[in-house]
C-alpha cells in the first residue's frame, strides 16, 4: 500500500492523445466538472467571508463582494462567541498548536524507534505486537473510549493537556510504526550489521545509522500527523478538557450552537481559518501528501 | 560480547514498551472491557452482573438505533460506490496525458487535507435552502429549482453521501492513478497493435490488474464509513428528528449524555463486529497467505 503510490512516475502513460476529438472534449468536459464541483464550496466560502450580512441578504451567492473586507475575518479570530465567550477562534488555533506540537514531535519519535527496533532487533512476540497494533489502527475510537477515561481519570489525565497528548500518541502510534517499519525494512541490512560488528548497541545505531537516513520518511510522518491531530474532532472533544478544546471542536461550538443572527460570513471566516494549517500543509507538500496519506489512511 | 549482546537485547525490549503498553493495555484491555461491559446490566456505572444478550436486544429494538445502522448501510453502500466510481473515472481521465494534469489532480484532493468539521459545515451550507445551491440556481433564474435534501427527512442522508464523496473521492483518484501508472505500458502498445479499443483494455485487462488497489480503496473507505461521526455532528447534528444518525453519534451521545454505558458498549462492540467482518477478508488477502516477493 505504502509503496506502490510513492513510485507514482510523473508521466502519463494512458493511451496516446489525438488531436481534440469529441472524445477528448468529453473528457475536458468531465475533468472541468469535476473541478467545479470541488471548487464551487470553496469559492461560495471565500466570497461569502468578505460579504457584509447585508450583501449576503441581497445579492446572488456567486457574486463577488463589492470590497475586498476582511472585517468578518478578524471577527471571527478575535471575537467570536463559544456560548458566553467572546474570544474568537484564536483561543482553539492557539490550543491546537499547543496539541499538536508535543504531539507530532513524540508521537513521531515513539514511531520511528518502534519501527527502528521491529525491524533491526527483532524479539519474541515482535510479529504479534506489531499484529496488534494493525488490527487496532483499523478499530473505531468509540470502542475504546469508556475504559480509556478510566484509566486517564486515575492518573490524573483526564481533561488536561498531557492526556490528550498521550492520546493522540498512542491512536498515532500504528501508522506511525508501520510507516518506520515499512519505511527500514527497505534499508540495506548490512549497514546494521556493520555498525553491530563495530560494537555500536541500541541507541548509537539509532541516532548514527538509522536516523540520518530517515529525512524522507520523517517528512512523511509530519505532514501526517499535522493534518490528522489538527483536524481530529474526536479525541479532542473528550479528551482535551474544557480549557484545552482544539480548533476543531471550538468551530462547531461557535457555528451549531449560536443563538440570535446567524453570522455566516464570520461563520465561514472562522471555518476557512480552522482549514488553513492542512491547506497550507498540503499546497507546501505537493506530492508528500499523497505519499502521507496513502500509506496513513487507515487512521481515519 | 555475548553479555553485551544481551544487554542491548534488554534496551530494545526497553525501547518497545510504549508500543507494548498500547497493544496491551488500549487494544486489548480496553476492548476486552467494552465487550464484558456490554454483555452486563451496566447503565451509568458499570456493573459486574451479566445479563447475556440482554443489552443487544435492548439496542435491537431501540429506534434511534435503527436508524443509526440502517444508516450505516444506506450511507455506506452509496458513498462506497460513488466515491470508487468517481474517482476510477477521474483517475481514468487524468491518464488521458491530458493539460493541467497537476492543478486538477490538486484540485481533486485538496477537500481530503480539510477536517470533516470543516467538509460538514461547508455542506451543510452549500445545501442550505435558503443559502446555498438552491438560492443560487433561483437567482440564475431557474425560479422552481428546489434541492431542500438537507431538511429532507427522507434525504438527509444522501446530503452527508455528498459531503463524503466530496471529501474522499479525490483520495481514491490519487490511489487509482498510482495503480494505472503501475501498468506495463507494453499493454498499451500491444492493444494497439491488435487495435483493440481503449475501452476494452481499460474493462477486460487493466481493471483486473487494479485488483489489489481497488481493494485497498475500498478498505480505507469502509473504514472512513464505520467510523462517521465529525461529518454528521458538523453538518445535521443528526437530524432532522433522527433520520441522519450513525452509529459512532450513537455511542457517543449514550456514553456522555444519556450515561447509559451497556447500551453504548453493545453498540460500540456492534461497530467493532463491522470494523472486523470488513477487514477480515482484506487481512486473509494481505499477510493470510504465504508472502508473495514485493508487496510493501
Amino acid at each position: 500500500m505504502t509503496m506502490t503510490v510513492a513510485a507514482t512516475p510523473s508521466v502519463a502513460r494512458g493511451p496516446k492523445p489525438q488531436r481534440l476529438t469529441p472524445a477528448r472534449i468529453g473528457i475536458y468536459l468531465f475533468l472541468f466538472s469535476a473541478a467545479a464541483f470541488f471548487l464551487l464550496p470553496l469559492f461560495i466560502m471565500v466570497v461569502t467571508s468578505m460579504k457584509t450580512l447585508e450583501e449576503i441578504r441581497q445579492g446572488s451567492i456567486l457574486a463577488l463582494p463589492l470590497t475586498l473586507n476582511f472585517d468578518a475575518w478578524v471577527k471571527a479570530w478575535t471575537q467570536a462567541c463559544t456560548g458566553l465567550e467572546c474570544n474568537g477562534i484564536q483561543v482553539g488555533f492557539w490550543n491546537s498548536v499547543k496539541i499538536l506540537i508535543p504531539s507530532v514531535i513524540i508521537s513521531i519519535v515513539v514511531g520511528a524507534v518502534n519501527g527502528y527496533a521491529l525491524t533491526f532487533w527483532r524479539r519474541p512476540g515482535s510479529n504479534l505486537l506489531f499484529a496488534v497494533l494493525m488490527v487496532g489502527a483499523f478499530i473505531p475510537y468509540q470502542v475504546f473510549l469508556n475504559p480509556m477515561i478510566r484509566f486517564f481519570s486515575f492518573a490524573g489525565l483526564y481533561s488536561s493537556l498531557p492526556g490528550i497528548i498521550l492520546v493522540h500518541v498512542i491512536f498515532g502510534m500504528p501508522v506511525m510504526t508501520m510507516l518506520f517499519r515499512n519505511y527500514y525494512t527497505n534499508l540495506p541490512v548490512e549497514l546494521f550489521n556493520a555498525a553491530r560488528v563495530d560494537g555500536a548497541g541500541f541507541w548509537r545505531i539509532f541516532f548514527d545509522v538509522i536516523l540520518p537516513m530517515s529525512a524522507p520518511i520523517f517528512v512523511v510522518a509530519a505532514i501526517l500527523q499535522v493534518t490528522g491531530i489538527w483536524n481530529d474532532f474526536l479525541l479532542g472533544l473528550v479528551f482535551a478538557g474544557r480549557e484545552n478544546l482544539p480548533m476543531t471542536v471550538q468551530l462547531n461550538n461557535i457555528v451549531n450552537t449560536t443563538t440570535g443572527e446567524r453570522e455566516y460570513n464570520v461563520n465561514m471566516a472562522a471555518t476557512l481559518l480552522t482549514a488553513l494549517v492542512p491547506t497550507i500543509v498540503y499546497f507546501v507538500s505537493g506530492r508528500w501528501f499523497v505519499r502521507g496519506i496513502a500509506s496513513g489512511a487507515v487512521k481515519g | 560480547m555475548a553479555k553485551s549482546k544481551r544487554k542491548h537485547q534488554v534496551t530494545a525490549s526497553v525501547a518497545m514498551l510504549p508500543a507494548f503498553a498500547t497493544a496491551l493495555l488500549i487494544y486489548i484491555v480496553c476492548t476486552g472491557w467494552t465487550i464484558w461491559v456490554s454483555f452486563t446490566n451496566s447503565r451509568l456505572l458499570p456493573s459486574s452482573q451479566f445479563v447475556g444478550f440482554a443489552q443487544y436486544e435492548r439496542l435491537f429494538a431501540n429506534e434511534r438505533w435503527q436508524i443509526s445502522f440502517n444508516n450505516l448501510f444506506i450511507f455506506g453502500g452509496c458513498f462506497l460506490a460513488i466515491s470508487l466510481a468517481l474517482g476510477l473515472l477521474m483517475a481514468i481521465m487524468i491518464d488521458q496525458r491530458v493539460r493541467f494534469e497537476n492543478m486538477l489532480r490538486a484540485v481533486f484532493l485538496y477537500p481530503y487535507a480539510m477536517s470533516f468539521v470543516v467538509t460538514g459545515l461547508v455542506w451543510q451550507w452549500f445545501l442550505n435552502p435558503e443559502l446555498g445551491l438552491q438560492k443560487m440556481m433561483r437567482g440564475l433564474g431557474w425560479e422552481s429549482f428546489t434541492f431542500d435534501w438537507l431538511v429532507n427527512p427522507d434525504y438527509v442522508v444522501f446530503t452527508l453521501v455528498i459531503a463524503a464523496v466530496w471529501h474522499a473521492s479525490g483520495l481514491v483518484m490519487a490511489i487509482m492513478l498510482a495503480g494505472l501508472r503501475g501498468v506495463d505500458s507494453e499493454i498499451w502498445k500491444a492493444a494497439k497493435i491488435d487495435g483493440i479499443p481503449a475501452w476494452r483494455v481499460y474493462v477486460s485487462i487493466v481493471m483486473p490488474m487494479l485488483g489489489p488497489t481497488v481493494v485497498t480503496a475500498v478498505v480505507l473507505m469502509s473504514i472512513t464509513v464505520v467510523k462517521l461521526y465529525d461529518l454528521v455532528v458538523a453538518m445535521t447534528n443528526g437530524g432532522p428528528g433522527n433520520e441522519s444518525e450513525a452509529p459512532a453519534k450513537f455511542v457517543m451521545d449514550y456514553l456522555f449524555e444519556r450515561g447509559n454505558i451497556g447500551l453504548a458498549t453493545a453498540a460500540s462492540t456492534i461497530m467493532l463486529i463491522t470494523v472486523l467482518v470488513v477487514l477480515a477478508p482484506y487481512l486473509y488477502l494481505k499477510y493470510g497467505r504465504p508472502a508473495r516477493a514485493g508487496h510493501a
